[in-house]
């Protein structure tokens, strides 16, 4: 079939149309004179860096700031009726992000399982109550996230990544002058560096350990009540929590308030717990409640004498173990063995959280029969060991005097024939 | 007159085999004696460690299963659970690396006492064969148990068959059975242990051992131009069989010896995964090479260095093994002093290099 010459003009001309368009739309979309002019007269936000999230999903100033990009004449682009915003107060900053971020419809589109409640969080929190009531020094968003240099949470330079987090709570609550009319004090990070947590964050760079928001939330960030410290380290620490729940001292703690994780292991500074903790002299932390006349101070006492005759014997185990290894002798049984016992004392020192001493006793049995095992395993080694020299000894005698025989023979011939080496 | 049991079993034999000859055989043959005598056991010493290594071999077979997720699991269970599997094991180890030093001194000894000149240089090329055999034992049987550093020797070693050229990386994928070490390559190497290599040995082991019987001892160039008078032998039977069964009795107490006081450790088991741990070393009979392939530079004139190597490896094992028949303006050269500054420089080389592998 032959085409007219206007098949093909047509068909030239809308190919040049549709290149034309799309080159203009996307000569439009890559003007931003907001940048452009901040920029040439080095006015750029302190805060702004190249790789903010909004800037890579290619939101530009007018995105949050309103006004029209597009517009050369400054007065036009900054105008009210191009819909300016500016600066907003820092009253409306929950509200500000939250046009956007308490939309799912919109921010689905960037993260389809995107949380959506952050706003709502925020006006749980003690942050956004007080805000609400007036008070402008509390933290809004910007305050966590910055307003120009916002990194995903998951980017080590983001200033709500994990390892940031306690720097970044620190910028406010580590400030005396700030914190003066809450009645908080300042020493939250200092005490959080010394402790377990910390340590394992800040020090051995652990992402699975606690930052302030685990804890305390992020968006709806409150000091834990005493009510809920428990379901809070239950969140990580299952087994002692399911463990205190059942024991008289969790029982009591629904009725009064007192007896929650904290009040043995503190809140910031939870340092490295021991077996001392148990025990009933100076370093007890029992005896802050019990005295020598109750309940409490005979179960410590029991308690801190099954834990630590079963980790004594599990200590000596293993010098048995490191003994048959020396020897080269076989160490795989009680290697296993010591592996359950180790197994045993990690369970047995959940357990404390019972403070239960007949289950205590009867687990710390099962380990002290696992370690007394694995060094009567050792001992059996050790007389192997014994056995093989005894046996090496007697054969090397028999060899010896077969050696020997052999020599005699030798000279007895050489003798007869007369013949000397 | 009435025939003792001996000598009916004997004349029941000898009706049957015709044993005379043989016996006559022995009682004629005769053994130098002379200041190098005792280099004549060396030979003795090192068959002995290889029928060690066949008996201990064989038991160890009864236990052993190849496989990358049974190899190491069954010299765990050898060492822990058979009766007497820890002794076998460790007499195994430590005999295999005593049988290719007494073959490396045997084969110096054939060098400096000039005893694979004419007639026997057949003797001493069925010989150095032996010995490369003896270390191919080695290198297939250091992967055998399956654990973490023989892995990653074995790695590096085959890597090394990669540079041989032309070849070299077609041979590596045969002997690795694919790209990399695996399970594949454990069966191959169990397979050339086991098998393979016990065969060929036997061959060649025959054959040199008759050519021993056959040509009978050597005679050093000293003790063959003394008068005959001054000449002095001793019988191969018994004199010399009960002295080489005295040595025997010896080597196997220092065998057990080290058995029982220095066992040979299992290390981890090996993971492919896992980076390659510190200390990585052939066995100690190819450091000097390992040492020499890491001095050599990256590139001797056109050639890879490491390829390089693996060429003057391969010559001089060609020439080494040819030194008997090689002739100079029409004379061989077997009685040169120069094949005494050879084999003094040869072995000088290979200790310093396998010293300085080793610190």
């Amino acid at each position: 079939m032959k085409r007219s010459i206007t098949y093909y003009l047509s068909l030239t001309l809308l190919a040049g149309f549709v290149l034309f368009s799309t080159a203009e739309i996307k000569a439009e979309s890559e003007v931003n004179t907001c940048l452009e002019c901040h920029i040439e007269n080095d006015i750029m936000p302190m805060d702004f860096h190249e790789d903010d999230v909004h800037q890579h999903a290619e939101i530009s100033c007018a995105g949050c700031h309103g006004g029209d990009p597009l517009e050369e004449d400054m007065d036009e682009s900054m105008s009210v009726e191009n819909g300016y915003i500016g600066i907003p107060e820092l009253a409306d900053i929950p509200a500000f992000c939250g046009k956007c971020h308490s939309k799912i419809e919109y921010m689905r589109v960037f993260q389809p399982r995107i949380q959506t409640d952050q706003v709502d969080q925020y006006y749980t929190s003690t942050h956004g109550m007080k805000l609400k009531g007036g008070d402008k020094k509390v933290a809004q968003c910007s305050s966590c996230h910055t307003s120009h240099g916002i990194l995903p949470a998951k980017d080590t330079r983001s200033s709500v990544h994990a390892f940031n987090i306690p720097q970044t709570c620190n910028q406010c609550h580590g400030d005396a002058e700030l914190m003066a009319s809450t009645g908080h004090g300042t020493s939250q990070l200092d005490d959080y560096a010394g402790s377990v947590h910390g340590k394992a964050l800040i020090e051995k760079g652990d992402t699975g350990s606690p930052a302030c928001n685990d804890c305390h939330g992020n968006h709806g960030a409150a000091p834990p009540g005493v009510e809920s410290v428990n379901h809070i380290c239950g969140s990580c620490h299952l087994n002692n929590m399911e463990y205190f729940k059942t024991s008289i001292m969790g029982k009591s703690s629904e009725s009064a308030e007192y007896h929650t994780c904290e009040q043995c292991h503190g809140n910031h500074a939870i340092y490295k717990p021991g077996d001392e903790f148990l025990n009933v002299h100076e370093s007890s932390l029992c005896l802050e409640c019990h005295s020598e006349d109750d309940e409490g101070y005979v179960a410590a006492e029991t308690m801190y004498m099954q834990i630590t005759q079963a980790d004594s014997l599990y200590q000596e185990a293993q010098l048995h173990l490191h003994d048959i290894q020396i020897k080269g002798m076989n160490d795989v049984d009680i290697q296993y063995k010591l592996k359950d016992a180790k197994q045993n004392l990690i369970q047995l020192r959940t357990m404390v959280h019972t403070f239960d001493p007949i289950q205590i006793t009867e687990k710390a049995g099962e380990g002290k029969q696992l370690s007394q095992t694995a060094i009567t395993l050792a001992g059996l080694e050790i007389s192997e060991f014994n056995q093989r020299r005894l046996g090496f000894g007697i054969s090397t005698l028999v060899f010896v005097l077969l050696a020997f025989a052999l020599y005699l023979k030798i000279k007895q011939i050489d003798n007869n024939k007369n013949i000397t080496n | 007159m009435k025939q003792s049991s001996k000598q009916k079993t004997f004349s029941w034999l000898d009706d049957r085999l015709d044993l005379k000859p043989l016996v006559e055989m022995m009682d004629h043959k005769k053994v130098p004696i002379h200041s190098h005598t005792m280099w004549y056991y060396m030979g003795g010493v090192t068959l002995f460690l290889f029928l060690v290594q066949l008996f201990t071999g064989i038991l160890l077979l009864m236990y052993y299963r190849p496989g990358e997720d049974s190899a190491y699991e069954s010299i765990q269970f050898i060492l822990t659970e058979v009766q007497f599997g820890w002794l076998f094991r460790n007499v195994h180890a430590w005999s295999a690396n005593l049988m290719v030093l007494f073959a490396f001194i045997h084969m110096f000894s054939v060098v400096f006492t000039r005893a694979f000149s004419k007639p026997r240089e057949l003797t001493w090329v069925s010989g150095f064969l032996l010995l490369l055999l003896s270390m191919f034992f080695g290198f297939s049987g250091y992967l055998l148990p399956w654990n973490e550093l023989a892995f990653f020797a074995t790695k590096v070693g085959t890597d090394i068959v990669g540079a041989v050229p032309f070849i070299g990386e077609q041979l590596k994928i045969i002997i690795r059975g694919g790209e990399d070490v695996t399970g594949a390559t454990l069966s191959r190497f169990f397979g050339l242990h086991v098998a393979i290599l016990p065969a060929i040995t036997f061959l060649i082991l025959s054959f040199h051992l008759l050519l021993v019987q056959r040509q009978g001892i050597s005679e050093p160039r000293h003790f063959h131009e003394q008068p005959a008078e001054k000449k002095r032998y001793m019988s191969f039977f018994p004199d010399f069989v009960l002295r080489d069964a005295l040595l025997w009795l010896i080597i196997n107490i220092i065998v057990l010896y080290l058995a029982v006081f220095y066992p040979w450790d299992l290390g981890l088991k090996a993971d492919a995964l896992a980076s390659a741990p510190m200390g990585i070393k052939p066995e100690w009979y190819f450091m000097f090479m390992f040492e020499t392939l890491k001095i050599i530079p990256p590139h001797v004139w056109f050639i890879e260095g490491e390829t390089f190597g693996i060429l003057l490896f391969g010559v001089a094992a060609v020439l080494w093994m040819a030194v008997p028949f090689a002739r100079f303006r029409g004379k061989q050269i077997v009685d040169s002093k120069w094949i005494t500054i050879l084999g003094v420089f040869t072995i000088t080389y290979m200790v310093v290099l396998t010293i300085i592998g080793y610190i």
